[in-house]
């Protein structure tokens, strides 16, 4: 048997986007720093040699027009790949992701698609500060009309990016920073991920633990620590928040009877809270405890690790809401 | 065709449009046009201008103020007012309303209601084209008040960068809604001015003059097709309404007024026809074909079916359906 290969998180990403411009020459990549220089992130490692100027595009810091000038591609015949390189910097082409990619196809009753893809890093932990270390997936996903994918795993940053890149609508992938030197087995060739699938991560019949992304890891570690007590927690990576695969979250509340939910996102306006209230709605028979959400703190993130630590959920809170819960 | 019939015909456009923007207004007043209207009567030339220099398929990207733009670009009276009336044959089937007119089967891919956003969706549009390899190019018509606002100025550098094929039409129509665009513009001419900065040429036309503006949006299209990059066209002229609904206008002082109002558009094709030796009444044929156009237009749009309920769920995403959920 072949040694399985593996892959960090940032290879990933360019692989990813590689394998769908191999494969489809519309696809198109725009963004700062891209080109020659490979990301600052180093997550376009090998695009613009491969694929050359015509297909790998610097931009100036024009966010606006970086995904303005996508979604006009994107509405004649291309399939833009653009990269907002923090995710902080979604609020400086804020409109196009609010008002104009969103609402084009609806308000125009349907004449036009809008075939993008908006990947940017995301999320804290690795030290930069208030305006380079929020995570932010809650502002996309305030907005009816986007696509959200938010990898945890390499071989998904692989699938999802086919997926995303392959929709006839706008998906933003969020790429956490937290996780770009992470590793894991890569994607078989044509790995696709389907957008709105969830994937069970760790099974358990005691609690039902919903994360995503970076918060998948805490939640498995979580696990592992619990297990040692006799919990056993069911750990559910939802991979996209629209669509988003309640049904799953559903199904694994109706065998555990609790559920919690880690996001890094601030609690205040964090996706958990639609997810905690879909669940209390259509699940409440199911459950035999509260709901609970472990999110980022409603502070904008603080720079010294032992101040970040505080902010964003820690295995140690986790592990004891669930221990908590468990014993409710 | 020679240019007197041209001019006729250009002048029959323009005809279609004034009249379905006082179709409009006469619409809104009786209550049956709801939310606004941000009607584009004085602006006709540079919408039928600019398209008689246009190929069909050519992409035109338009403001809130766009009937024009939708018109010039072949969406009928009837689809556009059908659309102000939330009718079911409207031309967005009621989901876009006077503000996003959009009619993408002339390539008319949308009226815009951020003042100044689709100046960077025109760029790609026109990035698009040159990466497929056509010889299409873009043109985004926009305010005044647009030329303040950041995303005109992304646009017009990346544009410029990448040597693009798009024409930049500003409207100058001496307003950004109801302030005086020189009291808050550091420079006399708003867009033009501006395109120096970005190494771009930028001329100041007769918006009013259809003839000026089919032959300078032509010259713009053509450095465009060529290869040479993007052109800052700045249009003069002037809204015979106010900026928005029943919006009097009363900020602008009656000899302003009456001036521009001299130099209606309509008015400045009619007395060049009449130099060319058009005879009255093959004008007043044409004002007659416009008056029985719109007339018509308004009784089919009163008459036809409200929007569908369903409507509110569909169009979300390229799929035709809204499901955000499993």
């Amino acid at each position: 048997m072949a040694e399985l290969t593996t892959i960090t998180y940032r290879e990933a990403v360019a692989e990813g986007i590689a394998r769908e411009m191999r494969r489809d020459p519309t696809v198109v990549c725009l963004g700062e720093d891209i080109g020659a220089a490979e990301g600052v992130f180093k997550t376009t490692v090998g695009l613009f040699h491969e694929f050359g100027p015509r297909r790998v595009w610097d931009t100036p810091i024009s966010e606006q027009a970086i995904v303005g000038a996508a979604m006009g591609a994107a509405m004649t015949g291309m399939r833009p790949v653009a990269e907002v390189m923090f995710s902080d910097f979604l609020a400086c082409c804020w409109d196009y992701l609010a008002n104009e990619i969103p609402k084009v196809r609806y308000m125009t009753g349907g004449q036009v698609t809008v075939p993008l893809v908006v990947r940017t890093a995301n999320g804290g932990g690795l030290g930069f500060g208030a305006q380079h270390s929020q995570a932010v997936e809650n502002w996309a996903f305030a907005v009816p009309g986007l696509k959200i994918a938010a990898p945890s795993t390499p071989a998904d940053v692989i699938g999802l990016m086919a997926s995303a890149i392959r929709s006839d609508d706008p998906v933003i992938v969020f790429e956490h920073k937290g996780l770009f030197a992470s590793r894991g087995p890569t994607a078989p060739p044509d790995h696709v991920v389907p957008l709105g699938e969830a994937a069970v991560r760790r099974p358990g019949g005691d609690i039902t633990l919903v994360a995503l992304a970076s918060t998948v890891s805490t939640a498995l570690a979580a696990a592992d620590r619990l297990a040692a007590d006799g919990i056993e927690v069911e750990v559910i990576d939802l991979r996209c928040l629209v669509p988003l695969d309640i049904r799953t979250v559903l199904e694994s509340v109706g065998r555990t009877a609790r559920l919690a939910i880690v996001e890094e996102n601030p609690y205040q306006g964090g996706w958990g809270g639609t997810v905690a209230s879909i669940v209390a709605d259509e699940g409440f028979e199911s459950l035999d405890a509260p709901i609970r959400r472990i999110a980022a703190a409603c502070v904008p993130l603080p720079f010294a690790d032992v101040l970040e630590d505080q902010v964003i959920p820690s295995v140690e809170r986790v592990t004891g809401v669930v221990r908590a819960l468990a014993a409710y | 065709m020679n240019d007197t019939a041209e001019l006729l015909d250009l002048y029959r456009q323009m005809a279609v449009i004034r009249r379905t923007e006082k179709a409009a207004q006469d619409l809104f007043l009786a209550g049956l046009v709801k939310g606004t209207t941000h009607l584009a009567a004085g602006h006709e030339a540079i919408a039928v201008g600019a398209s008689a220099a246009l190929r069909p398929d050519d992409y035109v990207f338009a403001t809130y103020r766009g009937h024009h733009h939708a018109m010039a670009r072949g969406a009928t009276p009837e689809a556009c007012l059908a659309e102000l009336m939330s009718k079911a044959t409207g031309l967005c089937r009621a989901k876009g309303g006077s503000m996003h007119l959009t009619h993408a089967a002339g390539n008319m891919l949308g009226s815009y209601a951020i003042v100044g956003a689709h100046l960077p969706i025109a760029v790609g549009a026109a990035w698009s084209a040159n990466l497929r390899g056509t010889d299409q190019i873009a043109v985004a018509f926009f305010g005044d008040g647009a030329t303040n606002i950041g995303a005109f100025h992304e646009a017009l550098n990346l544009a410029a960068v990448w040597r693009l094929p798009v024409v930049f039409v500003c409207e100058n129509n001496l307003y950004m809604e109801y302030t005086p665009i020189a009291a808050v513009t550091a420079v006399a001419n708003p867009a033009a001015d501006r395109a120096s900065a970005y190494n771009l040429p930028g001329s100041v036309i007769d918006g009013n003059d259809v003839l000026v503006v089919r032959d300078a949006v032509r010259r713009a299209a053509e450095r465009a097709r060529a290869g040479d990059g993007p052109t800052v066209i700045e249009a003069r002229t002037y809204r015979h309404y106010g900026h928005s609904r029943t919006d009097p206008a009363k900020y602008r002082p009656e000899e302003e007024v009456a001036e521009w109002l001299a130099r209606d558009p309509l008015a400045l094709a009619r007395a060049r026809l009449a130099q060319l030796g058009v005879p009255d009444d093959t004008v007043a044929h044409a004002d007659a074909y416009a008056e029985q156009v719109v007339a018509e237009a308004v009784d089919a749009a009163k008459a036809a079916p409200d929007a569908d309920l369903r409507e509110a769920f569909t169009d979300v995403w390229a799929d035709g359906g809204a499901t955000w959920r499993s």
